[in-house]
């Protein structure tokens, strides 16, 4: 079975997603961050690929992107820390990232080494439902791999429906009409994630986009199985400055965010 | 007359509007061959269906036609006329037309697309005009459009060219825009379109985004170059009376993201006897770094919501392109043109910096018009393709000088003469 439908039939709320730019804040970071996360409590993650013009980004992400591909990250090493810590890492794990890069790289390629890095599903933000039933369902279906769509305010229930039906995992829904790094009031949001709810009833569903600490998780996990958090958690590593101890200091970080989200 | 079907399966509609077809053979998905579509994330979904669904049945409607026209005519100053330049084609022994596009108001042909889509937008409500601009040339006419019309309005623009075109970002500060310089990448017009992306995610309702050039996701690239198509509209009827036929022989156009091209070559695509010729910003050369010669070295892949020739690395990452000239500083082409050159159908040469000066001060001193450095960039084709003295060729003069008056004088040392 594939570890997202695992992960939501075992545990049906509050879960917690992280977000993080592989090779961030250094190249070798990602396979600490991914245990830490793990060891810590995060229920799943989404590691971002690095690219240059990440148009659907705020300025965090957008640098923490930036620094991430000057520090030489690039899809070949990722797969390797990736398979370098597979049999160590028990949750989700999905990989977001524009699809450029993945094009480039080659989408067969790329699901098959997906798939032996342990990887469950992947975001392409710019990748819409349609083109992907085109151009890359059968090769998604035949690795076992989850395309995981978007819906946002916006999206007409007619839509909402479809990608529903099309998609596998979970829904993602982004909580505002903006790019990542926004700070809105997601009880703002409510009659929307009310929306979707109903419209998908059976259907895991986890909110992104504007969570950044305990309260806006809570709020998350109040309309839907859980929450995502990116900008707020790549902040906090950003901060872990040069030193002796740095993948302690760093762990410690990951550690602390998690323990703050949850409360304990 | 306006059709529009559900697709049950997607919940997306379709335009199927029955216009005249696009002279460039786009499929319903707008990819042309195996180029375009619109690769966007789910957050600009409703506003690229909003113009998708409408933007073929508001430009046939009479009204909207009527004032287009009106404005086109009373206020752009068109139609722009077809100069024989005789010592021009003195020098290249070839007879030589100049299509005047920098004779319009603002000074390039930016301002037949944005008169068009500042229409479009009036008619789906938009109170918010958001633009990217390289030159400034675009944000000048949409800032122009703007005022207008009274509406709101944004340009994003590289830090590097807010510095490089300062006069552009006096006009449109003057026009009332707000222009945002954009210090991200190589702080030029990619940049500068990431940023004004970025803007309508988080504006869906009330903005409106009018892209500059036949770049972007469908139906941008097919709605710019039907507004761009006025160029060679003009030219069937120009030259049937300067030479007797409706056609000419050669057209060159530059090519940053390829409007101007677009809308020269529109009438003319499916002509055998009209060969097409587009030139790109080869900065310091086609075999170095810093170029924006994106037909000689890019390759496929998706930028701005259409998959187009891109220059990029292995890893499909974007490079940073170089042209002296800011228009065409751009490391794609548009949908069509990224077709054009797989099919041959236009041949497209890169142009160097220094190549591009030097024409623009050659036809300066020939015709007593100083050209923008985009627009050089045509006229050094003269020098790569074989003329002969029965051709009829038509150069796009894009746009005017004014703008590119600080780089001609330190290139030319006129301040110190
Ligand atoms: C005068 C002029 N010509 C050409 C261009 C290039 O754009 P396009 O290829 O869309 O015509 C620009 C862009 O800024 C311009 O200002």
């Amino acid at each position: 079975m594939n570890k997202i439908d695992n992960l939501f039939q075992t545990k049906g709320n509050d879960i917690l997603s992280i977000y993080f730019t592989a090779g961030f804040p250094n190249l070798d970071d990602t396979t600490a961050i991914l245990q830490q996360l793990q060891d810590s409590g995060a229920d799943m993650v989404e590691v971002g690929i690095p690219f240059s013009d990440p148009m659907a980004d705020g300025v965090v992400i957008q640098e923490s992107s930036h620094h991430a591909l000057q520090n030489g990250m690039n899809l070949d090493i990722l797969f390797e820390q990736l398979e370098k810590i597979k049999a160590n890492i028990t949750m989700p794990i999905i990989l977001m990232g524009y699809l450029n890069p993945v094009f480039k790289y080659g989408m067969e390629k790329f699901c098959k080494r997906c798939i032996s890095a342990g990887v469950s599903g992947v975001i392409i933000p710019d990748l819409p439902i349609e083109l992907y039933i085109k151009d890359y369902a059968t090769i998604f279906a035949k690795s076992n791999l989850f395309y995981i769509p978007l819906v946002t305010p916006q999206t007409p229930d007619q839509r909402i429906e479809m990608l529903g039906r099309e998609s596998k995992g979970f829904v993602y829904m982004v909580s505002t009409a903006s790019i990542t790094g926004s700070r809105p009031n997601l009880e703002n949001s409510s009659d929307y994630f009310l929306r979707v709810r109903k419209i998908l009833p059976d259907t895991p569903l986890l909110i992104g986009f504007g969570i950044q600490d305990a309260s806006s998780f809570n709020t998350a996990s109040k309309y839907a199985n859980g929450g995502i958090i990116g900008t707020a958690f790549i902040k906090a590593v950003k901060e872990v400055s040069d030193q002796v101890d740095y993948k302690h200091a760093l762990c410690q970080k990951a550690d602390d965010f998690i323990k703050n989200i949850r409360g304990n | 007359m306006t059709a529009h079907y559900l697709k049950i399966s997607s919940g997306k509609t379709k335009n199927t509007h029955k216009m005249e077809e696009s002279i460039y053979n786009i499929d319903k998905d707008g990819f042309y061959g195996d180029f375009g579509g619109a690769f966007i994330p789910e957050m600009l979904q409703p506003n690229v269906d909003e113009l998708l669904e409408s933007y073929l049945r508001i430009m046939d409607e009479s009204d909207f036609k009527k004032e287009l026209r009106m404005l086109l005519t009373d206020f752009a100053g068109r139609p722009s006329p077809l100069y024989f330049a005789p010592r021009l084609s003195a020098h290249y022994k070839s007879k030589i037309f100049l299509k005047r596009e920098d004779l319009n108001h603002t000074g390039s042909h930016k301002i037949n697309n944005a008169l068009g889509q500042i229409l479009l937008a009036e008619r789906l409500g938009k109170k918010r005009i958001i633009a990217e601009t390289g030159a400034g040339q675009h944000g000048v006419a949409t800032a122009t459009v703007c005022a207008l019309k009274g509406l709101e309005c944004i340009v994003y623009m590289g830090a590097t060219d807010v510095e490089r075109q300062a006069p552009n970002v006096a006009r449109m500060r003057m026009l009332g825009a707000k222009v945002v310089p954009v210090t991200s990448g190589n702080k030029t017009l990619k940049d500068a379109t990431n940023e004004a992306i970025r803007d309508w995610i988080s504006n869906p309702a009330d903005t409106h985004y009018i892209i500059g050039s036949v770049v972007g996701p469908h139906p941008y690239p097919d709605l710019v170059a039907r507004f761009q198509s006025i160029i060679s509209e003009e030219m069937l009827e120009q030259l049937t009376e300067k030479i007797g036929r409706p056609y000419p022989d050669a057209i060159i156009a530059c090519v940053g993201g390829g409007s101007n091209a677009a809308g020269a070559f529109y009438h003319y695509i499916n002509n055998p006897n009209v060969k097409l010729f587009g030139a790109e910003g080869a900065g310091k050369g086609a075999d170095t770094p810093e170029t924006a010669a994106t037909m000689a070295v890019g390759s496929i892949g998706i930028l701005h919501g259409s998959k187009i020739l891109l220059m990029q690395d292995k890893y499909g990452q974007i490079t940073e392109p170089y042209s002296i000239s800011a228009g065409l500083d751009y490391p794609g082409v548009g949908p069509m043109h990224s077709h054009l050159h797989a099919t041959g159908r236009v041949t497209y040469l890169p142009i160097t910096d220094t190549e591009a000066l030097d024409a623009a001060l050659e036809l300066t001193r020939l015709e007593g018009i100083i050209p923008a450095l985009e627009s050089s960039h045509a006229l050094a084709v003269l020098n790569k393709i074989k003329l002969t003295p029965e051709m009829n060729v038509v150069i796009n003069l894009s746009g005017r000088g004014d703008k590119d008056m600080d780089t001609y004088t330190s290139y030319f040392g006129f301040d110190n003469e």
